[in-house]
């Protein structure tokens, strides 16, 4: 077997370009998807089963089929309606950018809904009780106390979950687009060298997941920074 | 939901998912015990190895395993054989790259939950089997593996729900499972989303089965849910 170090050399900086993409992309569907659980989690760990019904369809969905299939829903399955074309929405549609971040912030709003659901949840009914007794409205409770203390809760969990979405971001090159696993595939094409240019890509995805696992910790100490107190004596 | 007369394929397709899914799911349960043995060995370069083998798989896209076995599947399997002094060409098909990848990605994981299965078991187990005269393997198979497995399947359940959502993904090196057929029927008669909502359906059924499934292996390992007399 032959193994070319100087292909990955003289094509790194295409795949830091493709990395970037990758980068682009798990941080802008991560937020969207985070804006879109929230409300979901809310919904989903309310009383009433009108409220509750929406929020647990699209959860099933959403965690029950690949996200390859979804991505295809969205970017070729639009294509067959006359309306969608012929829609404002067209130009953003087309684009296999948006698809890509529209599919995963879906997908990973469903997988972080759940578990936000479960951190509302599991926020101290005690805390809640005090917040009434204080006088606050519902609406208030959820803002200042349920969700900052299930921000707190998630955030191991939901570290997880951004990991998971950096891996899934790959499936990005089965529409065309250019990010690392992508770029790595053009490459290939140009080269024929899949070990080297394969090996490469996935060194770059293991520190790009060694950077964020890092990020989390410290986000972890700042949120939860009572677990991480010096006891007093 | 037209499918234009391609329901058939769309299910030629479904089975090859699922026996897909069932012969990665039966090497990746090999490689997950062996990698859950190896991390609780008193080896350290078993540990080692493991370690090194579950951060890797965990760290990298699964699309990348795929097309990493497929396309350099080959050139791989040659340079080991050669080890040997075998130097024929050997083509690697593409089922068997695809349950490689599969069950390399699935064994990682199922690693983790093997190992924190067997940390579950009692260290008494060990040393009165030990005491009975048992031989460390027979103590293995007798006594920590049928109690592993009931620790282990909630976990090894979910699993099996990435690992089915995974195959679509071997589906991008044109092997003829659900996914790869519902391209073909949407290219054909140019209705996409019907094809792709078609086949998200027939996943959600594989999944619901899945949960089925995994509940009632569960309760079958649970006698006090069965029902049974305390």
């Amino acid at each position: 077997m032959s193994w070319e170090w100087s292909v990955i050399w003289e094509y790194f900086p295409k795949l830091l370009d493709g990395a970037w993409l990758t980068l682009e992309l798990v941080a802008i569907s991560g937020i969207l998807g985070l804006v879109i659980a929230v409300p979901m989690a809310l919904m989903r760990a309310s009383d009433n089963m009108a409220i509750k019904a929406l929020p647990y369809a699209y959860i099933f969905f959403f965690r029950g089929t690949p996200l390859l299939v979804q991505i295809f829903l969205i970017y070729y399955g639009a294509s067959q309606f006359d309306a969608v074309k012929a829609s404002a929405l067209w130009p953003i549609l087309r684009e296999p950018y948006w698809c890509a971040i529209i599919a995963f912030s879906l997908n990973t709003a469903a997988y972080g809904a759940e578990m936000i659901r479960g951190a509302i949840q599991a926020v101290p009914k005690g805390e809640i009780e005090a917040a009434m007794a204080l006088g606050m409205s519902k609406f208030q409770t959820i803002k200042r106390i349920i969700l900052r203390r299930a921000a707190g809760i998630v955030l191991p969990g939901y570290s997880n979950e951004v990991l998971l979405m950096l891996k899934s971001s790959a499936l990005a090159s089965t529409i065309t687009l250019l990010d690392l696993t992508g770029m790595a595939r053009t490459i290939i094409a140009r080269t024929y060298t899949p070990l080297e240019m394969f090996f490469a890509a996935g060194m770059v995805y293991l520190a790009m997941a060694a950077v964020l696992i890092l990020c989390f910790r410290l986000l972890e100490r700042r949120l939860n920074k009572y677990q991480f107190a010096k006891r007093p004596i | 939901m037209d499918l234009h007369g391609y329901g058939d394929l769309l299910l030629s397709g479904l089975w090859v998912t699922i026996k897909l899914a069932l012969v990665s799911l039966f090497f990746g349960l090999i490689i997950g015990l062996a990698g859950a043995t190896a991390k609780l060995s008193s080896s350290r370069v078993a540990r080692g190895i493991a370690t090194a083998y579950t951060t890797i798989v965990r760290g990298i896209p699964e699309l990348l395993l795929v097309l990493t076995l497929y396309f350099g599947g080959s050139q791989l399997l040659m340079y080991f054989a050669s080890m040997f002094g075998y130097d024929e060409y050997i083509d690697v098909g593409q089922f068997s790259a695809a349950v490689a990848a599969l069950a390399i990605a699935f064994g990682a994981y199922s690693t983790e939950v093997f190992r924190m299965a067997m940390q579950d078991v009692p260290k008494g187990q060990w040393e009165s089997a030990q005491a009975m005269g048992m031989t460390p393997v027979q103590t293995f198979f007798r006594i920590i593996l049928p109690q592993v497995w009931r620790l282990a399947i909630p976990g090894l359940g979910n699993l099996f729900q990435v690992l089915l959502k995974d195959t679509a993904l071997v589906s991008v090196v044109g092997l003829n499972e659900l996914m790869r057929q519902a391209s073909v029927g949407a290219a054909t008669t140019k209705s996409p989303f019907d094809f792709y909502l078609a086949a998200a359906i027939l996943y959600l059924l594989l999944t619901v089965g899945t949960t089925l499934v995994t509940g009632l292996l569960e309760r079958m390992s649970k006698p006090e849910l069965r029902g049974g007399r305390a």
